[in-house]
């Protein structure tokens, strides 16, 4: 009986190197080996030649030439158009959050609240949109909004409207296909934590005085704080790198980095700014993800 | 047979009366038609299994679930349509349910905020709050940096700051463990006592009912099957269900054989002798079957045949379980028949009769019950 345990044991441990193993190959193939390509890049200079840029390291005269270019990181300071799109992207990813969160928040809550067999069915129906291919919903969305869409012939018929609306290509498109594409990143790490929630703590709290209202600010909500957290990088961590929802359903002069980098890389192939772009945003996006970290592990010792 | 005691302040007031509640959810009737008064002080236990009603019962008088029917008057006043936020009810949850994302004082101090209380008041009363559960010490810990019987004491300073007119204890001690929960109960109530609250507590536990209340009621299915003293419950218990709730007891089923103003006599085919009480017992005519039933540590056990021909029985000793303070004997009687008996370990090393010796139990005349089947 020993032995066999002690087998098992053996054959646990090793099991566990083969769990840890296939991720890690995974994380090296397709996150490592790209960016270290794309860093490559970045400290290239633009070239004509195949590929469209200089390399890092060349051997000439019986010597290695380390050529290491800062140049693309100074023309992205100087020009003022590329820290607009930063910030326009960096401002597009909060509001989004924050109107998921607004929408997201009531949504997962009652969820969380419903019957067992009733959350199962509101969560398929979260999480069924996401079936069909990504791009063919934005697509869709373009025949909603477009000024003789389903949503301006529907206003127009109910009389609310003498004019169609023009939303297609503006920003509030763009608001919508984001709020619309990222909702269920928002709903589902929410309900995770606010379905763990203890009712008895809101009858505690009635108990002691509060109203619903009252209980839900000062209990359900602080308790709900980690939910939050997630769900809100989950939506502004992609949301500052979009590109597609920009692209289709906002105007032309939608200025965001997203858009920015696919037009360096595709129109100017400029691979080494485009690669220098990339490079920014992914800084930008470490500080959260950092402090999001921080946020947890503290979460996680006060936890023991 | 015994004189009901009086509630403690010796007022015997109607300080909250529960009216003919009924409650039931869809088909299942939870709480069927239950009426109780409860006098100003008392601490009041409604004991009984799961699914007794009694946690619902418990639940109606704070406010989170409503009755079908019925009324609920405190201090005069009837709550049933009062939200729990607005009534003078305080509850010590099962769990305690302290909010874990604030410290002791916070928590303390959460009723008294919704109150719209001065600052300077509600830093008074939870300090006052602290002394009394004996906790100052920890007034900026999390719950979770606390035990067990601190979370308890937590949780009941909690309950008390609003100085409600009633507090609710739901199964006090069910989160602690055996040799706590004999301190906590005793400490729990010198609390209550000390702050005069009336008390009404939820328990399955006998012990704790009894350790703890001054008055009991027994719930089942629904409804109240006996309400008193716990003495008056464990003494005079008024049916069979009362008297198998509480403590041990042997039975013998049997029919009256003579019915006098003064004494009964019963016969038992599960016994060789006549069963015998010293006082008159209400029967009807049609109906002579009776249950005798006889608390096992008022048994005697005996190497001698006893005198007279009433109330003994013959058996051996089937097993001895003992447990230091005093010993329960199995006897096994002629006809199979398990009887329980106590026997007091007052001699260390006393002569006590031991595995299959035969033995004679018996009782004396006023110490068995007549109860209905």
């Amino acid at each position: 009986m020993k032995k066999v345990t002690e087998r098992l044991k053996r054959h646990a441990e090793h099991g566990k190197r083969w769990v840890i193993a296939v991720p890690t190959l995974w994380l090296m193939l397709f996150f490592a080996l790209p960016f270290l390509i794309v860093l490559k890049i970045a400290f290239a200079e633009s070239a004509i030649a195949i590929p469209p840029y200089t390399q890092l390291l060349t051997m000439a005269d019986e010597a290695f030439d380390l050529h290491v270019y800062f140049g693309n990181f100074i023309f992205l300071s100087e020009d003022a158009l590329y820290l607009t799109a930063y910030l326009n992207s960096l401002k597009m990813a909060a509001i989004s959050t924050f109107l998921c969160l607004l929408i997201g928040y009531p949504m997962a809550y009652h969820i969380a609240r419903a019957k067992p067999s009733t959350q199962t069915v509101l969560l398929l129906l979260i999480l069924l949109p996401s079936w069909t291919s990504f791009l063919i919903r934005i697509y869709a969305w373009i025949g909603i909004l477009k000024s003789n869409g389903i949503l301006n012939n529907a206003l127009m018929w109910l009389g609310v409207v003498d004019q169609p609306l023009t939303i297609l290509n503006t920003n509030v498109a763009v608001y919508i296909g984001i709020v619309y594409a990222y909702l269920p990143f928002m709903i589902l790490p929410l309900y995770a934590n606010l379905v763990k929630h203890d009712h008895s703590l809101i009858e505690a709290s009635q108990d002691l005085g509060a109203r619903w209202l009252q209980s839900f600010w000062r209990i359900t909500f602080p308790l709900s704080r980690n939910g939050i957290i997630a769900g809100s990088m989950l939506v502004f961590i992609p949301v500052v790198g979009e590109y597609v929802i920009p692209e289709l359903l906002g105007g032309t002069n939608s200025l965001v980095i997203g858009k920015v980098l696919w037009q360096e890389f595709f129109n100017n192939r400029d691979w080494p700014l485009a690669s220098s772009l990339a490079l920014i945003m992914l800084l930008l996006l470490m500080l959260p993800i950092h402090f999001f970290r921080k946020y947890q592990e503290k979460e996680w010792e006060e936890g023991k | 047979m015994i004189e009901p005691s009086l509630s403690r302040d010796g007022v015997d007031g109607h300080f909250l009366q529960i009216k003919s509640i009924v409650k039931t959810y869809d088909d299942v009737v939870a709480v069927n038609d239950v009426s109780l008064d409860i006098a100003k002080g008392d601490i009041f236990a409604l004991l009984g299994a799961s699914g007794s009603g009694k946690s619902t019962l418990l639940r109606m008088l704070a406010g989170f679930e409503t009755p079908n029917s019925g009324k609920i008057i405190l201090d005069g006043e009837d709550i049933v349509s009062l939200a729990p936020y607005r009534r003078p009810i305080n509850m010590m949850f099962q769990s305690y349910a302290l909010f874990p994302h604030m410290t002791v004082e916070q928590n303390i101090a959460y009723g008294l905020k919704q109150d719209r209380m001065p600052k300077a008041m509600i830093a008074d009363k939870v300090v006052q709050m602290l002394r009394l559960v004996h906790m100052e010490k920890y007034a900026k810990r999390k719950p979770e940096q606390l035990s067990g019987g601190q979370r308890q004491r937590v949780a009941l300073a909690r309950s008390l700051a609003k100085s409600p007119k009633l507090l609710l204890l739901d199964e006090p001690m069910g989160a602690l463990d055996k040799k706590l929960r004999n301190r906590m109960q005793l400490e729990v109530v010198d609390i209550i006592e000390s702050v005069g609250v009336t008390c009404v507590m939820v328990t399955h536990d006998q012990e704790e009912a009894m350790t703890m209340a001054n008055r009991i009621a027994i719930m089942e299915e629904g409804s109240i099957v006996q309400s008193g003293t716990p003495r008056d419950i464990y003494e005079a218990p008024n049916s069979l269900q009362a008297a198998e709730f509480i403590g041990s007891m042997n039975l013998f089923r049997g029919a009256i054989a003579v019915d006098a103003e003064d004494h009964a006599v019963i016969d038992s085919e599960e016994i060789n002798n006549q069963l015998y009480v010293s006082y008159g017992v209400t029967t009807a005519i049609e109906d002579k079957h009776v249950v005798f039933a006889v608390r096992p540590e008022k048994t005697l056990i005996s190497r001698d045949q006893p005198q007279g021909e009433y109330n003994w029985c013959r058996g051996v000793v089937h097993d001895i379980a003992y447990l230091g303070g005093h010993s329960v004997y199995h006897i096994r009687l002629d006809n199979g028949k398990i009887l329980y008996s106590f026997m007091v370990n007052s001699d260390r090393f006393a002569d006590q009769p031991t595995w299959e010796e035969l033995v004679y139990v018996y009782w004396s005349d006023d110490s068995g019950l007549v109860l209905r089947p």
